[in-house]
């Protein structure tokens, strides 16, 4: 359980340092696109999680990473549309996308209390990677103003998130 | 024309005040991209507060100490009537970092 953990915490940073280090400064349309499936990879955990969780605090919180992340990523959609920008796929996002299918099915063998606590600590570990790509890399690249703030608001949401899953985390022991 | 009805109108609706304390308020306190303001209210017992949510997500006001948990809708407003008095530490479920802190006076 905590090899399994570390290991997909070190894949994580490992993947969005280096592939954003190959591409120091994503564009625009980069960010929106790597943005947008960070939102739909946690949207996709999250249903597997509304089917196979049995403790009814993991549920819940599966149901409102649905509900956040789809609001997010309708008002990224909204922005996009708005700025005339087309999302564009990149290294990042392909690499996030691939390391997410793993983990999906990696979560999908496991039954029982088991699956909520794996579930539940990959959402802790899987925020944080996002909040430190958002932080160090995403928000500071971003050019257009609106994006930006966008940006600024998933970080705050993202890191509720991280808090909650902490403490659903806790409430497994 | 009907003093008889009259009378028991203004009686009925001098009940009807006396039933609402005095100088009950209502304090908006806004959820505006996941930060609640202001931070710190102040309040007293009887007094209405408007929990105003601007985001596009939903959030809770949920008193440490279990004295109320209020869901608010994404753009919705929910109000609640404060009943107990103290100093209130209160935060949404959804998203924990999202802290306030409410002084309710007796």
């Amino acid at each position: 359980m905590f090899v399994r953990l570390s290991a997909a915490i070190a894949a994580l940073s490992l993947l969005t340092g280096s592939a954003l280090a190959q591409d120091a400064k994503p564009t625009d349309p980069q960010i929106a696109h790597i943005a947008y499936t960070a939102g739909v990879i946690d949207i996709t955990a999250a249903k597997q999680a509304i089917t196979k969780a049995s403790n009814k605090d993991v549920k819940a919180f599966a149901e409102d990473m649905v509900r956040d992340h789809e609001a997010v990523n309708k008002q990224a959609l909204d922005l996009v549309k708005k700025l005339k920008v087309t999302p564009e796929d990149n290294d990042t996002s392909k690499a996030l996308s691939k390391q997410a299918a793993d983990k999906l099915a990696e979560l999908g063998k496991l039954k029982g209390a088991d699956y909520d606590k794996a579930y539940v600590a990959n959402e802790v570990a899987y925020h944080k990677a996002v909040n430190g790509a958002l932080e160090t890399q995403l928000i500071p690249s971003a050019n257009n103003a609106e994006l930006k703030s966008l940006l600024q608001t998933g970080l705050k949401i993202f890191q509720g998130h991280q808090q909650h899953a902490e403490h659903v985390a806790a409430g497994l022991k | 024309m009907w003093p008889g009805r009259t009378l028991l109108l203004l009686t009925a609706l001098m009940l009807g005040a006396m039933a609402v304390p005095a100088h009950a308020a209502t304090i908006q306190i806004v959820m505006e991209n996941l930060v609640v303001s202001p931070a710190e209210a102040s309040a007293k017992v009887g007094d209405t507060i408007e929990w105003i949510n601007k985001d596009v997500f939903a959030h809770t006001a949920t008193a440490r100490n279990g004295d109320f948990d209020v869901t608010i809708a994404p753009k919705k407003t929910a109000t609640s009537v404060l009943k107990k008095a103290g100093t209130v530490e209160y935060y949404c479920r959804f998203h924990p970092n999202m802290k306030a802190v409410l002084t309710i006076a007796p």
